[in-house]
Order: structure tokens, then sequence, then C-alpha cells
């Protein structure tokens, strides 16, 4: 998902993003999501460049990407691995499920593996709830998680 | 697509069902496509085309909220009822079409929504959400349609404030007030917000509505701006949803295509378009002046009230900032009349809510009830009781925000002002059942954690005051608190909700307050006896082996990840409590009943 190359392409793809808005400051946050689709996270550099493109100051920028949860300033995990913590989902159990693939991780939430292969993240409610509790890895919903189940889930190839 | 000039036209191409064919419906929720139904939709399509059934029309609609039975098929064949299945996979969907279609016989878990009323939910599950004819079939666009055509914006307030509907986000406000003071505020410029930032943990009848009916939103938000004078509407959606977003896309380009939105709407002389706004994980963004500076770009945080929006809104201009089931509400007062929606529901509490019922209870998912309707009503009718027929102990309504109702109060009937009244709130209508496995304390530190979290930090009260309470919260859980800290998180709460800046700290000691209140005795016993009551609470609890129960298998012995538990073969067992993980797999494994919780 992620990558650390920082080439003019990138910079240029969003380049052109932030050029075919209308009104940038208003768009700030719509120019972080592509930011961060483009980049993976939003390091200094990216937060700095946004700055100079659209005239916003930096430390206006970086109060925002701190702000808002899913913005990220450290790289994630080729496969993201989100467990929810929503209320259905603590009530059926998460927090559990939560520890095991800690575990089996050997990472904490929020943290990345060292070979920069998985990442652990926490999130409020998919609105799933009826399949709660549930584990959403790269995207895809697996519903009505059981802790022993974690170890297969996370066999991504 | 053809733009559509006028309301006759408009009525004109309503399509006529095909009585040959033959409907079946697939619900494609995020929900259901997790649980499997692209699956059984594709199998359902290559049966149909072995067997050589062509009078088939296949319909991706919404959830129709029954979660628990995901992923659901509704079989409608003309002529018949339709029938509702739950729960089809692969072999299930393949024998729909070779047993109920072609031999007429009906399977095992056949669905019925019962005890139910449906309007904000009225399309979903019912209508393909990409496909703009399915809703204008349904009358859709025509409540726009006689809006433009006959009233004027003062009649169209008027219509709103006579059926009584009031915010369903949480608050409760009337909603033709709102709009009447937006429409009273001079400004060549207003705005329109519809506030799908869906925050409450536990609550999805906004994902649902967005992606099952996305119309009846553009339409409600298109009658709104002609009320007030806006031609300019924002959906404010959270990132999570990206279903969600993709059907609001699809229908936002239907409905230009169709002059639906846009210039000179139905050939009129009004004009109305709608962009969305991404979310990017704040709940507090949820709350209408945060929500508008979070659109500016700028940090969600809340600004004080008056000016109110309605006043001095986005970018300085007058808005209304309305919620996803408050707007799909919308075009059946305007189609049915107001008088029909302020004849549902209680005296000052009119139409319908929708509640996501989670946690213990049997029939979890989506639920649209009349106003008034009690919570036994809610739980044993619809919800079919609680899980594994386990004690009912309490339900928390209003999410974060909100509190508990107890026992006591299940015969009392669900409105704004009974919930209140009982030190609770409708918030947006989560409703999580709990039985005598859940610890109020520690549920009251889960939502405070939450709130924790979430909190701007603006403000002093909440940004310290939440935390204060979380602190001690945590000493009461861990077995070290005292009678006198439940009086300081009393004390504290009351001032947090007096002093905070916006509705997230004002609501934030909720939880607490409440739980404190109903459940007084599970705090004693916390700090008192040191026992979590429910045996959650995990430093307060111990794992002990009965001697005359234990036969000495060894299955726990083997289990124990910390390898504390010791005993010869057919010997009565021991735990070390000084090496005990409290990981409860002994107390899992045991097949004889023999480890008990203390």
């Amino acid at each position: 998902m992620c990558t650390n190359d920082f080439n003019d392409s990138k910079f240029r793809e969003l380049d052109e993003y932030i050029e075919s808005l209308e009104v940038k400051e208003g768009s700030l946050i719509a120019i972080l999501h592509k930011a961060q689709d483009i980049f993976g996270y939003l390091p200094r550099i990216v937060q700095s460049h946004v700055a100079q493109k659209t005239n916003i100051p930096e430390a206006k920028i970086y109060g925002v990407v701190t702000f808002y949860s899913y913005f990220n300033e450290a790289p994630r995990g080729e496969h993201v691995v989100n467990v929810c913590l929503g209320t259905a989902c603590f009530v059926k159990g998460s927090m559990g499920i939560l520890h095991e693939v800690e575990e089996q991780l050997g990472i904490s939430a929020g943290q990345t593996t060292p070979d920069g292969k998985y990442s652990i993240d926490t999130l409020r409610c998919i609105g799933a709830c009826g399949l709660s509790p549930v584990v959403m890895i790269d995207g895809k919903v697996h519903g009505r998680v059981e802790r022993k189940k974690v170890r297969k889930l996370l066999q991504i190839s | 697509m053809d733009r559509i000039n006028s309301v006759a036209q408009l009525k004109a191409i309503q399509a006529k069902p095909d009585s040959n064919q033959i409907i079946i419906r697939v619900g494609m929720g995020t929900c259901g496509i997790a649980a499997g139904a692209k699956e059984a939709l594709d199998v359902m399509v290559e049966e149909a085309k072995r067997l050589k059934i062509n009078n088939i029309t296949f319909v991706k609609t919404g959830c129709i909220g029954m979660c628990f039975a995901e992923p659901t098929v509704e079989v409608a064949i003309p002529g018949q009822k339709a029938v509702l299945y739950g729960n089809v996979d692969q072999d299930k969907a393949r024998e729909i079409i070779n047993r109920h279609l072609t031999k007429g016989e009906l399977l095992d878990d056949i669905l019925e929504i019962k005890n139910q009323y449906r309007i904000a939910l009225r399309n979903c599950g019912v209508i393909d959400p990409e496909n703009i004819n399915d809703y204008i079939a349904r009358d859709g666009y025509q409540a726009l349609g006689k809006v433009i055509q006959e009233l004027t914006p003062e009649q169209v307030i008027e219509t709103v404030k006579l059926s009584g509907l009031r915010g369903r986000g949480g608050g409760g406000f009337p909603t033709g007030i709102k709009w009447q003071s937006t429409h009273n505020s001079p400004s060549d410029i207003k705005y329109i917000i519809c506030n799908a930032d869906e925050g409450d943990p536990g609550a999805f009848m906004d994902r649902s509505v967005l992606e099952g009916d996305p119309h009846s939103v553009l339409e409600a938000m298109a009658i709104a701006g002609y009320a007030i004078g806006a031609h300019t509407g924002y959906i404010y959606i959270r990132a999570e949803y990206p279903l969600a977003i993709a059907r609001l896309e699809v229908a936002l380009s239907q409905a230009r295509e169709c002059g639906l939105l846009g210039n000179n709407i139905l050939g009129s002389s009004f004009s109305f378009d709608i962009s969305l706004r991404y979310g990017a994980g704040a709940f507090v963004c949820g709350e209408e002046t945060s929500l508008i500076n979070s659109i500016q770009g700028s940090r969600g945080e809340p600004t004080n009230k008056p000016p109110y929006p309605a006043e001095k809104g986005l970018w300085g201009k007058p808005t209304s900032v309305n919620n996803v089931e408050t707007f799909a509400n919308i075009p059946p007062i305007f189609l049915r009349g107001p008088e029909w929606f302020a004849s549902i529901g209680t005296e000052k509490s009119k139409g319908t809510k929708v509640f996501a019922l989670a946690g213990s209870v049997n029939r979890v998912g989506l639920i649209e009830v009349v106003m008034g309707t009690t919570l036994r009503q809610i739980i044993y009718d619809i919800g079919g009781g609680t899980k594994d027929n386990k004690k009912f102990k309490a339900v928390q309504t209003g999410g974060p925000s909100g509190g508990c109702i107890t026992e006591a109060h299940l015969d009392m009937p669900i409105d704004y002002e009974h919930l209140i009244k009982i030190g609770t709130m409708m918030g947006s209508g989560g409703m999580i059942v709990m039985n005598d496995d859940d610890c109020m304390v520690n549920f009251a530190k889960f939502y405070l954690e939450f709130m924790c979290e979430e909190s701007c930090g603006k403000c002093t009260p909440c940004r310290i005051g939440n935390k204060r309470l979380l602190e001690i919260l945590t000493k009461v859980t861990d077995g070290q608190g005292t009678e006198k800290d439940l009086e300081t998180l009393k004390e504290l709460g009351h001032y947090i909700k007096d002093t905070a800046l916006c509705g997230l700290g004002q609501t934030a000691p909720n939880p607490v307050l409440s739980t404190l209140e109903y459940f007084e005795d599970e705090y004693l016993a916390h700090v008192r006896d040191k026992k979590c009551p429910s045996h959650v609470c995990v430093n307060l609890l111990e794992y002990h082996i009965v001697e005359d129960k234990c036969i000495g298998c060894t299955a726990c012995a083997r289990a124990c990840p910390s390898q504390c538990i010791t005993g010869e073969v057919k010997g009565t067992h021991m735990i070390d409590q000084s090496k005990c993980l409290k990981c409860g797999t002994c107390f899992a494994t045991c097949k004889f009943k023999a480890i008990v919780r203390r």
C-alpha cells in the first residue's frame, strides 16, 4: 500500500489534482486524502509541498493532519489490519481479538512490523455491527471473527 | 438517460412493472457483501442460466436491516407473496433457483419484517440504489416536483412544521424551525448540509440509507434548498463508508443527467446542486459547528453558539445542517401530507425512528418503529429476545453521549421526552443490549475512553475533566477505588456537563452518571468488595479449581499459556494465582465445570 519513494511523478499527480480544484483552502482535507492515496502516508515533506502549492501555512496543515485520525504521518505496512472497537464489537469481545492480532504479529496497535509487511490499526465502527466482531484487512471486511480464527485470517500471501 | 423537463414527464416515465418477470432482490450493503452476498448472487445467475430461466430480474439492493441473517435474498414471483430468505450461502442460493423457482418448494430460514413501520427505510432492500429509474418508479422525485410546481418556500417550511418532524441525528430539534430560521436570515448565498458523519460507534442507519436509497436524501436536500433559498448543498460523509460514497457518486451523476439536480430542475427556474465532502476520522465532526469547520478545511473544532449556523454557518453564510435520516423522512411528508406524518407517533415525537439493534440480542439489525414503541416490544417482539436467553440487564442508547435503560423502564414508550427524563437520550439511534455478562463500570469506561480520545482539546472541562473521570474509573476497575471516588465521579461529571463548550463534552459524562444512578451496587461491589459481579474486570478476577469436581484430566494445565496450573494426572489441580494471567483459557477448556470465577 505504501512506498517510500518520493519520485516526481507522484508529486506531479498531486499537483495536477490541486490545480484542478477551484477553491484551494476549503479543499485542504480532500487534498490530504488524495495525497495519502498517492504516497500512502503524509510525511513532513508532503505536508510542506502541499503548503507551498496552496499557500496555506504549513503549521495549519500540520494541525489538520494531526487532528484527524485518518491521516498518518508514519508509513503503514503493506497490509493494514483494522480491528473495529466500536460498541457492538466491544460487547462481542473485540478487545480479545485485538490482543490476539497483536500477539500474532508481535506489534501493538498503531505500529508496523519491522519488515514493513503489517500494520495494526483500530477503528471505531464501520457500521457492520450485525457481523460483530469485525476485522477489516486491506479494506475487506471480515465478520463474526473468533479469536482462534485470527491466525488463519492473517495468512495473507 | 434523458433529461426530464417537467413533472408530467417525470410521472410518464414511471415504469410499469413487467408482469412476467420474477424479481430476485439480493441485499448488497456493506454487511451483506461481507457475509457473502456477491457469491450467492453469482451462483443464482449461473444456475438460472444453466436452467435457461430467462424471466428473472436480479436486483442488487441495499440492506434490508436483517443483519443477523445476512446474506438475505427476496424472491418475488408474479402473483405470489414475496419470500425473504436469510443466511443464503452458495448452496442455498442454488436451491432457491432449483427448488423454489422451478418446483415451488419453500426452503428454511424464511424471514418476516414484523412490528415495524418503514418511512425512512421505505426503499432500503427494495430498490437498486444505483438505478435512478427504480427510485422514480416508487414515486421518487415526485415530492420535489410537487414542491417546485405548487408550493412557495414558506408553504414548504409550514408543511415540515406541521408534520412535527424533529432532527434524527440526536438533538431532536424541530426541522421546520431550523429551516425557518435559515430562511429568515438575509443573504444571497445559503447552504444546505447533510450530516452523514455517523460517528456513534454502534449506529449504522445513515450508512444503510445512503447505501440503500441515496436518491431520497438528494431529493430532500433539493427540497430543503428550495425552502431556505440555497443553491448549493454538501454531504459531509465519513471516509470509513466507501460503499456509501461510491453509491452517492453514482446517484449524483444520474440525478444531474436527468435534470433533477443542477440548473433549472424539472424545467423550473430553481437550480440546486450537491457535492460530497469527506470526513477524516473525528467523532466531534458530527457536531454541526465542527462539521462546518471541517468542510472549510480546518481542524474540526466546535465554535460557540450563538451565532447559530442558521445565521452564520458555512463560509459565514446561513446554513441548515440536517441528518441523513431526517432527510429520508422528507419526501413522504410531501407525498402523503403532513397530517399523515403527524398522526404517527406520540404527542411530541412524530413519525418513526430507526434503531440499530446490537449487542446481546438474537435478531441484530436495523429496525424502524413508530415513536412510542416500548423497549420490551423492540427487544422481545422484534429483536427476538436476549442472546442465549441470558438475563437482560440494560440497553445503552444514544451512544457515548447517552445513558442506559434498565429493566424497570422496559415498558416505557421510547420517544425524545421519555428518554431525556430517565437520563439518557435518543442520539442517532444506537441500541446496545447488555446482559449479566456485561460489567456496567467497564462499559462506562469504554465510552469514556472513546470520548477522551475524540475530545478536540479546545475547552478545559472536556479535555481535562473527562480525563480525570477516566482515571478514576480505571482505578475502580483495577480494584483501587474508594467510595469517595464515586462521589467525585458524580460531582465532576455534573461540572463537565454544565461547563463544556460543545455537545461532545457536555454529554461525555452521561454514560458514567447514568450507570452510577442505575447500577450503583455494581460500582460499590468494585470499590467495597473489590469484586466485579460480571467477572469482566480482569484485575478483580480470580480463577479457582473446585476440588471435588476436578477429575485431573490435565486439559486445563495443557491449555494454560502461562503454565501456572499444576497437578498429577487423575489428581486435583491447582492454580498459582501469582502467575495467573486471568486469560480464561482454563475456564473455557474445562469440561467438568471444575473451574470457577470469583
